[in-house]
């Protein structure tokens, strides 16, 4: 299988405690799994500011570990400079549309800035490519096509064919990403990419009438028992949880409770 | 004694009703609605008195004139269901829809809080009425009237099947181009809920380049006139804006509708959605090792807790269930299962949509740990427990037993299956 050509978006991440600036976790789950897939034919893509210095973290996870495809050479990041407040998907299209990668993996949403998440979309709608969000694994990967492991809640999975070129946006739910290490990331290369005139970079106006404000608390929802008498509310908010109205069996021999169980759980379609 | 009435006395009348001993003392003290006191001061019987008002509270009037209960003369007091106001909408003056995620085939309490928003953006001006359109792409959403929809398009085509983001799109499109909602409003989750609003979001957005209308709020939690809050990315900031078309909002965005109920008329799309190429091809679930699963995010568990004597018998009966497994404290203090598999207070609080608790008693510390668990089955042998009471379900018995008998069946069941397939 000869290795298909993967590009990483990736962009510097906060730590969701400390604040301090890092890389992004979902951005290197997906540094990790190109990383796995393609070894040799990753390159990493960032539009900002040049000077940043939480990429180079991504740059340092270009190492080799056993029993993955073998990285081969020192990391490669390609970094489109612009100014902060300037909207990078045109800048990003361009980029892609010339590169030849055929598959372009990226976080969910970012953790600076705005983090709606809609970037992978605007792409992807800008070039024509197919979209798979929520990605746990890629299982195989051609140059045609992909099969892709989609994360659904409760752990579950589901199993994707994709037709190539497409943007796969990385969950959390994909394999850990490998430790960072400092000597890969002083040698990786970083190679800045000053906008051609004529792309015109365009400075996100709407963007700037919005205020931004440091994360209020969100109010914890109260537990609010309308009607009712004062007995009924008292005994609804000392209560835990849930409950009365269950069904109780006793006097069952264990056989017979084993039947009834198997026939609840068969009714409420948890069992097959 | 101002209001010139003049009370005769009957002193008799009063001695029988002073008197509960007395033989007639029924008799005499049932119908006095008033009386005059011992020291001359007339007295009332507030409980003949009072009637049921209106909003079905019990009203005294002391204005005199003697209320008779109306139609109505239970009070809310008495009722134990609740009582919710039906709307209707005939002519809405626009629309906002809501295309509710419905994992499993109903609404989730996030899609619930949805459509509270919803109604929000849809009263906010008592001038122009709007209604709220519900889109699901499931024939069966029988809460929708519940929720707060006033009108229902059921998109049940197999093609929506699955994971199927290109015709679900083109759908919501036409959609779009027929009725052009004033509001879109999808749930923003932190999986693949959210795909189909991005999608959309930028696809309207693509209809009317440059308009900060059409650029989607994604991740609302709170919405105020005209103007939105966001969470921002990595949680640490908020950004106010003004309120898009598309509002992907967070889960409790809004309180849900509970007092009204709205009629989820169903609504057919004039024109057919325009059938789109699959890209993407849905090859279906794939199976999941249960015990590879966090405890956190398991479906199904099956735990365990001191009144387990077997617990080989108990690891088994799990893994033929198909169940994550689960503990209480002393089951883990005494060393017969992980700490992370410990559900409770202090061990992991699970969302489970069934949840089966074998021999334990249902401390409140455990209770707390299993709050958003759908449907729970206790079996243990002691019938008061908190845990039975907690229950949709308990069998009352021996754990082991039970567990035992459960496992063979289960293993009875896939050799025939097993033999089935041979054959
Ligand atoms: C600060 C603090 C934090 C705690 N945090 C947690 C926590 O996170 N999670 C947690 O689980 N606990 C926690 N606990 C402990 C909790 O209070 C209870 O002690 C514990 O949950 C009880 O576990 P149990 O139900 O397994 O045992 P028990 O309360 O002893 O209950 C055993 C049950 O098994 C039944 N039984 C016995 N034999 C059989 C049989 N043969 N067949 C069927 N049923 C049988 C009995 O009727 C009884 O109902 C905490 C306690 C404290 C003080």
């Amino acid at each position: 299988m000869t290795s298909p050509e993967v590009r990483v978006l990736v962009s510097s991440g906060r730590h969701p405690v400390s604040g301090r600036s890092g890389a992004a976790r979902e951005d290197a789950r997906a540094v990790e799994m190109a990383l796995a897939l393609a070894g040799e034919g990753v390159t990493l893509l960032h539009a900002g500011d040049p000077a940043d210095a939480s990429l180079r973290y991504y740059l340092g996870m270009f190492h080799e570990v056993p029993g993955l495809p073998s990285v081969g050479r020192v990391g490669r990041l390609d970094l489109l400079s612009m100014p902060a407040e300037s909207d990078a998907t045109s800048l990003l299209a361009e980029q892609l549309r010339h590169a030849g990668a055929s598959l372009v993996l990226t976080g969910m949403r970012s953790e600076i800035g705005e983090g709606s998440g809609l970037l992978p979309y605007l792409l992807a709608e800008r070039l024509g490519w197919n979209l798979v969000a929520g990605v746990a694994a890629i299982e195989h990967c051609d140059s045609e096509s992909a099969t892709i492991l989609q994360a659904l809640p409760q752990g579950q999975r589901r199993r994707l064919s994709v037709r190539l070129p497409c943007i796969a946006t990385v969950d959390r739910a994909a394999p850990a990403p490998r430790q960072s290490a400092h000597g890969p990331a002083r040698r990786g290369q970083i190679r800045v990419i000053e906008p051609q005139e004529s792309a015109g970079v365009a400075l996100d106006e709407p963007r700037g009438q919005w205020r931004f404000e440091p994360a209020r608390v969100r109010p914890k929802r109260l537990k609010v028992v309308k009607g009712g008498s004062a007995r009924e509310r008292m005994r609804a908010a000392a209560s835990t949880g849930g409950g009365g109205g269950g069904r109780v069996l006793s006097d069952l021999d264990p056989e017979a409770a084993a039947d009834e169980l198997i026939r609840y759980l068969e009714s409420e379609r948890v069992l097959q | 004694m101002s209001s010139g009435i003049i009370v005769r006395r009957d002193p008799r009348a009063e001695r029988i009703r002073r008197n509960r001993l007395h033989p007639r003392h029924h008799e005499f003290c049932q119908p006095a609605a008033r009386w005059m006191g011992p020291n001359g001061v007339m007295r009332r019987n507030p409980h003949t008195v009072a009637a049921i008002g209106p909003n079905g509270l019990r009203r005294l009037d002391r204005s005199g004139a003697t209320v008779t209960g109306g139609p109505s003369l239970r009070s809310v007091n008495d009722e134990s269901h609740e009582q919710r106001r039906q709307v209707t909408l005939e002519s809405p003056d626009f629309l906002v829809a809501v295309v509710p995620e419905c994992p499993e085939g109903r609404l989730s309490s996030h899609d619930r809080d949805l459509f509270g928003l919803a109604r929000q953006l849809a009263d906010r001006d008592p001038a122009s009425s709007g209604a709220v359109v519900a889109i699901t792409f499931d024939h069966n959403a029988p809460e929708l009237a519940d929720a707060g929809a006033d009108r229902w398009l059921a998109l049940d085509d197999d093609s929506y099947a699955g994971y199927s983001p290109e015709t679900r799109l083109t759908a919501l499109e036409t959609v779009a181009r027929s009725w052009s909602p004033r509001h879109w409003l999808l749930p923003d989750g932190p999986a693949v809920g959210s795909d189909l609003g991005r999608r959309l979001a930028v696809r309207l957005a693509g209809l009317q380049p440059g308009s900060e209308e059409a650029r989607a709020a994604a991740r609302v939690w709170q919405v105020d006139g005209d103007h939105c809050i966001c969470r921002g990315g990595g949680e640490h900031r908020d950004i106010h804006r003004p309120l898009p078309q598309v509002v992907l909002a967070l889960a409790e965005c809004a309180e849900p509708v509970s007092e009204t109920r709205h009629e989820a008329r169903p609504i057919t799309l004039d024109t057919a959605p325009v059938p789109s190429i699959r890209r993407v091809t849905d090859h279906g679930r794939v199976a999941v090792d249960p015990s590879c699963i966090a405890l956190d995010q398991a479906p199904f568990i099956l735990a365990g807790g001191r009144g387990i004597g077997d617990w080989p018998g108990f690891h088994e009966t799990a893994r033929l269930l198909g169940a994550a497994e689960g503990a209480s404290r002393v089951a883990v203090d005494d060393g017969y299962m992980p700490r992370a598999r410990q559900v409770g207070a202090t061990g992991t609080f699970v969302t489970a949509g069934c949840y089966i608790a074998v021999g334990i008693s249902g401390a409140v510390q455990h209770l707390q740990g299993i709050e958003h668990c759908q449907r729970v089955v206790a079996i243990n042998s002691d019938p008061g427990c908190d845990m039975v009471r907690r229950a949709d379900l308990a069998l009352i018995g021996n754990g082991d037993a039970i567990l035992a008998a459960v496992a063979a069946r289960l293993e009875a069941r896939q050799h025939e299956e097993y033999r089935h397939d041979v054959a």
